[in-house]
């Protein structure tokens, strides 16, 4: 029985891949590769090592952008769940910046910031930030009012409100966001890759698209897509770790 | 601990001298009002409330007694007058005080013994204290086994007896309880009535008890205050004293609990549409 989600995770996994071996095969267009071609290309750039050389590149921008919209993002999104003038001040900014096109604002940012990793940090923080921010903000807005009149009335201090009640029942949606979030940043990291100046898995994508050697490309793309799924499982497995409780469903009634 | 305990019956000897006539109130209500904007939810209300003794707020929705509680508890503060506690004024929730949530307003993230001490670790009890105090709790109220449980996985009856739980181990002289078994079954809180009894039997403790149910309020109280919308004020307060003693099974059959039944129904039903 506590195999079974493995089995049905292992399942889906082959029909898709399956499907994808398949339509490559037809092929739907010759630019598509089969997936044992693009596996094929992976191992190559893993044993070459080039793909580690690509995401020593890629994961400058991408760690450090999603560590600041992370901290950041978790940061003021409490203080303007915590406090209405804050509100005033900086919901407007992640709500335009969570609204706006992104690659409206490269050009803008390259000219402020020039074509090196500042601009790609940017591009990174710009994608992931506001969905925390607005995810935690709401979430802060939100917590339930009968339980904060409960911790007054076993004379909390606000600082116990906020680190034992508040936090706490908003980690779900904390959470979420991150995902989200951390999801959003990966896509500004290729992005800004691709946009900006191509280096690291950006490069491989870009490159082997011009040589038309396309399983690289697509081994490239599905290398990063394997690295986001990878993280993001790491992420529930921190906030289960933290906050077990919330993991066993919310005694609303 | 144990000096409070023996210091109490010679406190509560010589303050029943000074005051000879009046019985002796752990809770005043000094003219209070409250308004919510325009809304007069309470107006120049006054109540006292005696040591030791149950009192129920008996009244129809929405005529402030949650308002008043919630006042007295030091959660919100009056437009006007004043609460004293034992002869001081409140001002804010004390820790002579302890509320039991209508909604059992329990941390779902918590489990049962953690709930029961969160009022202990919010003082800053230390860990080993307050959950030996919080077990004792947990199974005076009934919940041993279900220490490490999540509140999702109980019961509503069983959720409020961790609320009722919580409120015990912070030894509050003052309880004050919001309709409190208006989310059980009704098996459960016969039950509950019954324990609620005993407890004021047993516990040295002031209880503050809201309900809509009259014949709850006189199953339980020592005193009931009637209180009346519009404005909202108390329009009576009835002492049921002679089936207080009597077994908890022989109560519901007392001529004199008929009675008062009846006669609170007489009193209220003008009110009631
Ligand atoms: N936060 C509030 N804002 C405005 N009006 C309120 C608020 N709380 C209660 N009231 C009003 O005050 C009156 C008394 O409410 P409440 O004390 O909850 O009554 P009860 O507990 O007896 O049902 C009601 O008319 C209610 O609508
Ligand atoms: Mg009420």
């Amino acid at each position: 029985m506590q195999n079974r989600p493995l089995i049905l995770k292992l399942l889906s996994a082959a029909i898709v891949f399956g499907a994808w071996e398949i339509a490559g095969r037809i092929p739907v267009s010759y630019a598509f590769p089969t997936f044992l071609e693009t596996m094929e290309a992976l191992v190559r750039m893993t044993l070459d090592g080039s793909i580690f050389q690509a995401y020593a590149e890629t994961l400058k921008p991408l760690v450090l952008g999603v560590a600041i919209s992370a901290f950041l993002g978790i940061t003021l999104g409490l203080w303007i769940g915590l406090s209405s003038w804050f509100d005033w001040l900086f919901s407007p900014i992640f709500v335009v910046m969570q609204a706006a096109p992104l690659a409206a604002l490269i050009p803008i940012l390259v000219m402020a910031y020039g074509i090196g990793l500042t601009s790609k940090i940017f591009v990174v923080c710009i994608m992931a930030m506001p969905v925390i921010v607005l995810n935690t903000s709401s979430a802060v807005r939100n917590t339930p009012a009968s339980m904060k009149e409960m911790a007054h009335s076993f004379l909390a201090k606000d600082r116990d409100v906020l680190l034992k009640i508040i936090l706490p029942a908003a980690s779900p949606i904390i959470f979420s966001g991150l995902r989200l979030g951390i999801s959003a940043g990966f896509i500004g990291a290729i992005l800004s890759e691709l946009k900006i100046t191509p280096t690291g898995v950006g490069d491989i994508i870009t490159y082997s698209r011009s040589i038309a050697d396309y399983p690289s490309m697509y081994a490239a793309i599905f290398s990063i897509i394997l690295l986001a799924v990878v993280f993001l499982n790491l992420l529930e497995k921190l906030e289960n770790y933290l906050f077990e409780g919330n993991n066993r469903g919310y005694a609303s009634d | 601990m144990k000096g409070i305990i023996v210091a109490m019956p010679q406190t509560e000897a010589t303050m029943k001298k000074q005051t000879s006539a009046a019985p002796d109130s752990a809770v005043s209500v000094r003219n209070v009002s409250k308004n919510y904007g325009t809304v007069e939810a309470l107006k120049n209300l006054s109540l006292e409330f005696p040591r030791g003794q149950l009192t129920s707020l008996l009244g129809p929705s929405g005529c402030g007694k949650t308002t008043l509680l919630k006042i007295i508890a030091g959660l919100l503060q009056p437009t006007s007058g004043r609460i004293e506690v034992n002869g001081a004024e409140v001002e804010g929730p004390g820790p002579d005080r302890a509320f039991v949530f209508q909604d059992f307003a329990l941390l779902p993230w918590a489990s049962v013994i953690r709930n029961v001490a969160f009022g202990l670790e919010l003082r800053g009890v230390a860990k080993s204290e307050r959950e030996s105090i919080a077990e004792r709790y947990i199974r005076d109220v009934g919940l041993t086994g279900f220490e490490h449980s999540y509140p999702h996985e109980l019961s509503g009856g069983m959720r409020q007896r961790v609320g009722l739980a919580r409120a015990l181990s912070v030894d509050a002289q003052v309880l004050l309880l919001d309709e409190p078994f208006s989310a059980v079954d009704e098996q459960t809180r016969r039950k509950f009535q019954e324990d609620l009894l005993s407890l004021v039997k047993h516990e040295n403790k002031t209880f503050i008890f809201v309900t809509h149910s009259i014949e709850e309020a006189v199953y339980v109280s020592d005193q009931i205050a009637i209180l009346l919308p519009r404005p909202s004020r108390v329009s009576e307060i009835i002492r049921p004293t002679g089936f207080r003693h009597k077994d908890v099974d022989s109560i519901r059959r007392d001529p004199e609990y008929l009675d008062i039944v009846d006669q609170i129904w007489a009193s209220l039903r003008s009110y009631v549409e």
